[in-house]
């Protein structure tokens, strides 16, 4: 099964890829202009993690941001995402040797942890970045999918129905 | 990139118009079912619940096979494009915060460059 992602890399350097390479694993890479230390600062640094972390267009908001980016230090991120409780990330740190990897566990699940592994490179004058996030069964990583996407669940029949009223309103 | 010919998009909408075919979907999420278990659970005959499975499985989201004399449901290949909507939809995240960083690395280079020397590159 090929599950890459439709947008292939291209010779661009700087294109997002992502692909399950395994059955517990997902790996993420791109291509950031900038030196490694730097790159490597903003993923260890709360000041300017909190910068980017949070893209506009996921429509959250980052409310709080403590990251103590030692071997046994911890993160925790909360997000405001329209319910009442902010929603928690956090974890701790496994592995942080500056400028070249960073490996941190993902606790706020139900089951065991999803270990996220940051490698930072130097490419020409950029830094790759390959994040891979380890999954503790596969299992896990088929619901994890399952549920981001568009499962059978009563709200996705709600919008459908909406849907299906609109298109015959209009028909 | 997958291909949605229009008359499978139809058959796709007609199949989930009916409350019955959703319901099960619903239930096949959960596990696979013989179509007499789906008959059962859905209080109605086989026949009728043979021709709505026959309607899921020709939109492909079910797919049937026999075993014996036991048709046995399943969800059908349409989930893998869900799972490919997932991985799109996570890609398109980290391009965008990975555009982000780009440019918060940018600042802060600049910053301690103008810091460091006085003099601009």
């Amino acid at each position: 099964m090929d599950i890459r992602s439709a947008a292939e890399p291209t010779t661009t350097m700087n294109r997002t890829t992502i692909e399950r390479t395994s059955e517990q694993e997902l790996v993420v890479t791109r291509t950031i202009d900038g030196p490694r230390d730097v790159v490597f600062e903003a993923w260890t640094d709360a000041d300017l993690f909190r910068q980017w972390w949070v893209p506009k267009s996921l429509g959250v908001k980052l409310l709080t941001c403590e990251i103590d980016a030692r071997v046994g230090g911890g993160y925790r991120l909360t997000f405001d995402t329209g319910t009442a409780e902010p929603m928690a990330f956090f974890g701790r740190y496994l592995e942080v040797t500056p400028p070249t990897r960073l490996v941190w566990t993902n606790e706020e699940g139900d089951e065991d942890a999803v270990v996220t592994t940051v490698t930072f490179e130097s490419h020409g004058g950029g830094t790759r970045l390959v994040v891979h996030d380890h999954y503790p069964s596969k299992e896990a990583l088929d619901a994890a999918m399952a549920s981001g996407a568009t499962s059978w669940n009563p709200e996705t029949f709600d919008q459908l129905d909406e849907l299906l009223q609109q298109l015959g309103e209009r028909g | 990139m997958v291909q949605y010919p229009s008359g499978r998009l139809d058959a796709s909408f007609a199949a989930l118009s009916d409350a019955t075919r959703r319901g099960v979907l619903e239930r096949l999420g959960r596990g696979d079912a013989s179509i007499s278990a789906l008959a059962e659970t859905f209080h109605m005959t086989l026949t009728g619940m043979r021709k709505h499975v026959g309607v899921l499985e020709h939109a492909e989201l079910v797919t049937t096979e026999k075993v014996g004399r036991v048709r046995t449901c399943r969800l059908g290949p349409r989930r893998l494009e869900d799972e490919t909507a997932w991985i799109e939809q996570q890609r398109r995240l980290w391009d965008a915060r990975f555009d982000v960083l780009e440019q918060v690395v940018a600042e802060r280079r600049w910053k301690e460059r103008n810091d460091g020397h006085p003099k601009r590159s």
